[in-house]
């Protein structure tokens, strides 16, 4: 083995690796290998360097992943100090990633860790590809759909439509929110996705209308009446301007409207930062719930690098409200998820010369797709609208426009019909001599 | 048992890469979800949308012509707009026409409950649709946005009627058939 093995501090790991037990993974078999794949090969992206981020990058380091990498595009406020604890008081303002990435270098000799400051709707295909694992401590749903679609798009199938497996990098997505939180291993078109089962994550708190309007019995009801119903009656800061929950004079206004409002109704506590809180919908961070539910998902990585024990298959939920409760479970895979349930994108050969009116017949009489009245559009632009009216009347002129002046070779089409249960994607590929199939 | 495969696979490294920006934070799931949705809008005999840009389908504008009931004869738009989080989230619905009505208020906010604390992924535009149609047949003065209207609905039908023939005609609502 490469890295000194007289470290003591390693002999937990050998333990585990080097021994066979009771727990281990059917396929799993001691060998110097699988710390060597752990050093030496294994690449991780902790994709998040928040409160989950930072405990997940101790978690692994810890653990023996020794070649990470981690992206964010925030910088240090100084409200993380008390959670996000890779971070110190003259770290305020600068980039996360790279703060929290030197922080672990320092620590922890021969790691090789790397921050990015960066967007990850930026990185190209590219870059998530070079990794075996990803990791999530994300609090968008946005960004989770987008990182759970982006991974299950670079799977491959071989010729005989088979997973081709070296593609597929499992996610590991931890979530948390005050007390509760939960972790998820996600094996891209192989087990559920986030989109599989979208309807588990927690849906955004929201009051009923009237409530906020006739009966507030909360503080939050107060906050929600100023920012929904008095801010778009009064447009304190001229017509048109949307509530913005990091402008101070904007929060100092319907932290007022929203005191008067619960004297009004005898209600206690409306604050400046509740009302902050309310506006920009955050629920307030735990350490502990992030250090659970990151500890679980930096064992959930040990195992999937390791197999010294089965993975979570395939959810885990937590929650530390009133005392502890948590269950592990599976979630199914949806046969019509919309991102892992779509079939491969299906290429269409066409003569640039076609109207967009033989293409859509073409696709009508494809016995494969069984499409009666599709719609079209490509990089969000429509081409065709079977339905509603409005939209038809404002693309049928795209009907007998010829392929090559609205679309370019090789682009994607996205196709949309009644009888398809999901969405289809469809290349566009140009040959001269295309005929029809009549 | 998870299906059993290796992470031990080669993965290329950074310095091999191509330069290919993917620049848009939609996913493929979210723009097809919508695009479906859109075109199976099942608008009926009483309800017509009107896209300001084709290319832009996240925002749009629904009318609702009631056939029946106390509304009959108006015309009433909802402005949508679709958040990028849809369907997670549900779109945000205003009224922008001016109506009497117990549980949509001057600002045009619309007390509906799918809308807000019971939507549902699971739940698609058109139940949104339903929805409103409903209200118009059916307006709710347990849930009220509208006090005033809501009283009124309550305790004289009479008045009530007359004052939404008032609205309806001082906003120019109605539609001539
Ligand atoms: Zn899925």
């Amino acid at each position: 083995m490469s890295q000194g093995k007289d470290e003591g501090k390693l002999e937990d790991l050998y333990l585990i690796t080097l021994r066979n037990g009771p727990f281990a993974h059917e396929s799993f078999s001691p060998s110097e290998d699988l710390l060597n794949f752990l050093w030496n090969e294994c690449k991780v992206l902790v994709v998040g360097a928040g409160g989950l981020g930072c405990e997940l990058l101790k978690d692994l380091a810890l653990s023996g992943f020794r070649n990470i990498e981690v992206i964010d595009l925030d910088v240090v406020d100084v409200t993380n100090l008390n959670r996000q604890f890779l971070f110190r008081q003259q770290d305020v303002g600068k980039p996360k990633a790279e703060v929290a990435a030197a922080f672990i270098a320092k620590r922890i000799s021969g790691i090789n860790i790397k921050g990015h400051h960066a967007n990850i709707y930026d990185q190209p295909r590219e870059f998530y590809k070079q990794f075996n694992l990803v990791v999530a401590g994300l609090d968008s749903i946005d960004a989770r759909r987008w990182l759970n679609e982006t991974l299950i798009d670079l799977v491959e199938t071989n010729d005989d439509g088979t997973i081709d497996v070296s593609t597929v990098i499992p996610l590991i997505d931890g979530g948390t929110e005050g007390f509760r939180g939960q972790a998820r291993v996600i094996i891209p078109k192989m087990s559920a996705c986030f989109e599989c089962n979208l309807d588990l994550f927690p849906p955004q708190i929201s009051y009923p209308l009237c409530t906020i309007a006739n009966t507030p019995r909360l503080p939050e009801h107060c906050i929600e009446y100023a920012s929904v119903i008095l801010w778009p009656q009064q447009q304190p800061f001229g017509a048109g301007t949307k509530v913005d929950g990091d402008n101070p004079e904007h929060v100092k206004w319907i932290f007022e409207r929203a005191q008067e409002r619960a004297n009004q109704f005898h209600i206690q506590g409306v604050t400046y930062r509740l009302s902050q809180g309310v506006i920009k919908h955050i629920i307030p961070a735990v350490a502990s719930t992030n250090a659970i539910v990151a500890a679980s998902c930096a064992n959930e990585a040990f195992k999937l690098a390791t197999y010294i024990a089965n993975p979570l298959n395939n959810y885990m939920l937590y929650n530390g409200e009133s005392g502890v409760y948590t269950y592990a479970f599976e979630t199914e895979r949806r046969e019509e998820c919309p991102a892992c349930g779509r079939a491969q994108p299906k290429k269409i050969c066409v003569s640039p010369k076609w109207t967009l009116a033989d293409l859509i017949e073409v696709l009508r009489e494809d016995t494969e797709l069984r499409v009666k009245s599709p719609s079209l559009t490509v990089s969000s632009r429509a081409l065709y609208y079977s339905s509603p009216a409005s939209l038809e009347q404002a693309t049928k002129e795209n009907l007998p426009q010829s392929l090559d002046c609205l679309l370019e070779e090789g682009c994607e089409i996205f196709l949309t019909d009644p009888a398809l249960p999901l969405g289809r994607k469809l290349q566009i590929f140009f040959h001269k001599c295309s005929k029809k199939n009549k | 048992m998870l299906k059993l495969f290796s992470l031990k696979q080669k993965k290329q490294s950074a310095q091999e890469q191509t330069e290919n920006k993917t620049s848009s934070n939609k996913t493929t799931a979210a723009e097809l979800r919508l695009q479906k949705d859109i075109s199976e809008l099942d608008t009926g005999k009483t309800l017509s949308v009107y896209f300001p840009d084709k290319n832009n389908i996240v925002e749009f504008i629904v009318y609702c012509k009631p056939d029946e009931g106390i509304y009959k004869y108006g015309c009433f738009a909802f402005r949508f707009k679709i958040p990028p989080t849809y369907p997670h989230d549900p779109p945000k619905v205003k009224c922008e026409t001016k109506v009497f009505h117990p549980n949509i208020d001057e600002e045009g906010n619309v007390c509906l409950n799918i809308l807000r604390e019971d939507w549902k992924p699971i739940l698609s535009l058109n139940a949104i649709l339903y929805g409103l149609q409903y209200l118009f047949l059916e307006p709710n003065p347990d849930d009220p946005l509208n006090k005033e209207a809501a009283n009124l609905y309550r305790d004289n039908k009479a008045a009530f009627y007359a004052q939404v023939q008032r609205s309806m005609r001082e906003s120019g609502a109605y539609y001539s058939r």
